[in-house]
């Protein structure tokens, strides 16, 4: 035990002394949440609108007053030519063309459907798709304004029969982004501080020899890799609090649940993805090595984990897969005792599973580390 | 007296380099035993055998009584291990470093301060420097210091004096010598002929086999032929002239000089005239002793041939 203290205590020295790092480990929390968090949307705003208004009546022209008149929509410019519309789209300026036909009022006046058209840039499709419901919504609400002026039957809505549907948005009522992103960047930059400070301060020694020196002790496997966690472990759970203070003083992030909770998942989190990045340490030879093994799991842990698409629509070999991913649990431990207030009974699964998976990777670690040259 | 390494057979390969074949030696208590040898002549990799960092394919080594394979974790007890390379934490102080290695082999400083004192005492005045920032010589003194800090049975340091300047090579070998009271058995690897002087038995190594073990006088007094230093202005011109002479069996340089060796051991009657033809005049040629190099370089010609 005193050994590992030492150990632990001579981790610390070096790393404090190193000026660099030192400052980096309460630098990148701050920035990260600040840069990341509003960043991060899947809000649709300003998107750019070409309009072909062929009709050019106060009909036309009153849809295109209300699509104006939406923070969605920004008419980027109006034109006859539908090459130039085209065009526009080809090179950026524009997300969606609407045609409003020549009649299009006409039609309405006559008691016809009428109609008009539009292109939508889909490279990215789910703001397509987005862009997409929001302009159906912008124009059903017009329509609806249209038929009540026409026909200017009060009786005539509570005629038609329906269904009406209310809804509330639970967790989440105002469907802040930020309050789904939060806990996901809580996620990353604990990842990241996992996986790559004790990882290549593992590799370091390797190439600066002092390994060899250490090999020829009898420190014994096990208290080098605990020696070689815990400083980290810790610098996580500290990382995770400033993060988590960030969110509540910049973005008011609420916190349902219990705080001693979320550091338990985050601290089983960080046993595994420690445990992960020794056991590659033990066979790369040199930080360039590490960093290419490191970064290559990182990245795929981080975008199977659901931070940005759900995880429950994922093919089902990637649902199995996050089976051994940590950073997926840790996404919704960090969401549900945010957002949800769930307690450890809740999340005992994905505690339970933690727990699994940073035994068997120290284990790994542990096994896999040689004493040898 | 005890033995400290015993080895049979010892063989290594890496892949199909073969870095160590057949190796047996043995080590008395208390002894300065130098291994000499170019590099890649296997040196590190039998040190590594012997602080149990590797396991040799084929053959049996127990060190200190314990066997190599079986009894490696007592055995990394007892030994002290500087490696090649500098292999300190740059980052900590020299205090911290001493201090590191002692706790860790559950010892303390103060414990066996007498055994490092004449060493430590030369580097106690910068303590708190980071040991990245010592000077060569320091630096060496503060890994000695570290390998012992334990009070070791046996020291094994692989080519600590290489990159090290003449004065403080010197003063690490008074140093060595004066180790031996506390019986300790030093295990030494070097390319430097000279510093096998110092030693008192040394084991001449190259291409992974052991060419002779004796004594560094005797290994000097088994020089098979008369030796003679040929000295003259243009030492390049020189011996290749002297390569060119038909009664000329081995030319090396040698400091200044070059060290020669002539057939049926006399200097022969048409040296002069040949040296001269090729445009050397001032020569002087007188016999001289065999050092340890003559030797080394006389028993590698004969294992290459």
């Amino acid at each position: 035990m005193r050994t590992i203290l030492y150990l632990i205590r001579k981790e610390f020295i070096q790393i404090f002394r190193n000026k660099f790092i030192s400052k980096a480990i309460f630098a990148v929390p701050v920035v990260q949440m600040l840069i990341l968090v509003p960043a991060i949307t899947f809000e649709l705003k300003n998107v750019d609108m070409v309009i072909i208004d062929k009709d050019l009546t106060p009909v036309s022209r009153g849809l295109i007053s209300k699509l104006e008149g939406s923070t969605f929509f920004r008419i980027a410019g109006t034109t006859f030519s539908e090459k130039e519309a085209n065009n526009l789209m080809h090179h950026n300026k524009c997300d969606i063309i609407l045609h409003i036909p020549d009649g299009f009022s006409k039609d309405i006046g006559n008691g016809n459907p009428s109609k008009i058209m539009a292109n939508i840039d889909a490279i990215n499709a789910s703001s397509a798709q987005l862009s997409w419901a929001y302009l159906n919504g912008v124009i059903r609400d017009y329509n609806s304004g249209i038929i009540t002026e026409n026909i200017n039957i009060s009786s005539a809505r509570n005629a038609a029969p329906g269904i009406e549907i209310t809804n509330r948005y639970w967790y989440n009522e105002e469907l802040n982004y930020k309050y789904y992103m939060l806990p996901g960047i809580l996620v990353i930059l604990v990842t990241a501080i996992g996986f790559l400070l004790a990882g290549l301060n593992m590799v370091r020694e390797k190439e600066i020899g002092t390994i060899e020196q250490i090999n020829v002790t009898p420190v014994r496997k096990h208290q080098f890799i605990i020696a070689k966690m815990a400083p980290f472990l810790l610098i996580g759970l500290i990382d995770l609090g400033v993060g988590l203070l960030i969110g509540k003083l910049a973005f008011s992030i609420p916190f349902e649940g219990s705080v001693l909770l979320m550091f338990f998942g985050a601290t089983l989190f960080l046993i595994a993805v420690l445990g992960l990045a020794l056991f590659i340490s033990t066979f790369s030879g040199t930080q360039q090595q590490y960093m290419l093994i490191a970064f290559f799991c990182m990245i795929i842990f981080i975008l199977m984990s659901g931070i940005f698409t759900p995880y429950e629509s994922m093919p089902q070999w990637a649902q199995d897969f996050n089976l051994i991913n940590p950073v997926a649990y840790l996404m919704r431990i960090n969401r549900m005792v945010m957002l949800k207030g769930s307690t450890t009974n809740d999340i005992m699964i994905e505690l339970v599973s933690l727990g699994v998976i940073a035994i068997c990777f120290s284990a790994l670690a542990v096994r896999r580390y040689r004493k040898t040259a | 007296m005890g033995k400290t390494i015993e080895t049979s057979g010892i063989g290594k390969k890496f892949g199909t380099t073969t870095a160590l074949e057949d190796i047996s030696f043995s080590v008395n208590e208390s002894e300065v035993f130098g291994f000499i040898g170019p590099d890649g002549a296997g040196k590190t990799t039998l040190f590594r055998i012997i602080t149990t960092l590797l396991l040799p394919d084929t053959g049996e080594i127990s060190v200190l009584g314990k066997n190599c394979r079986t009894e490696y974790k007592a055995l990394r007890k007892e030994i002290g291990y500087m490696p090649g390379r500098f292999s300190l934490y740059h980052d900590l102080s020299v205090e911290e470093n001493l201090n590191f290695y002692a706790t860790i082999f559950g010892t303390t400083v103060s414990e066996n301060y007498d055994l490092i004192s004449d060493i430590y005492s030369h580097i106690e005045p910068f303590r708190k420097r980071p040991a990245g920032k010592l000077s060569g010589g320091m630096k060496q003194k503060l890994a000695l210091s570290c390998a012992l800090i334990h009070k070791p049975g046996l020291l094994v340091l692989d080519e600590p004096t290489t990159g090290v300047d003449a004065v403080s090579r010197s003063e690490f070998w008074d140093m060595l010598g004066k180790l031996k009271q506390h019986n300790i058995t030093i295990l030494v690897s070097t390319p430097y002929m000279d510093e096998a002087m110092r030693c008192d038995r040394v084991a001449l190594i190259q291409n992974g086999r052991l060419l002779a073990i004796d004594s560094p006088a005797k290994i000097r007094a088994g020089f098979s032929r008369k030796l003679f230093s040929i000295k003259a202005s243009g030492k390049y011109r020189l011996i290749t002239a002297l390569r060119s002479f038909p009664l000329t069996i081995t030319s090396f340089p040698f400091g200044e000089s070059v060290h020669v060796t002539f057939k049926d051991d006399i200097v022969p009657t048409g040296l002069n005239e040949h040296l001269i033809n090729n445009g050397i005049s001032d020569v002087t040629i007188n016999e001289t002793k065999a050092g340890i190099e003559d030797r080394f370089l006389e028993l590698m010609e004969t294992a290459g041939r």
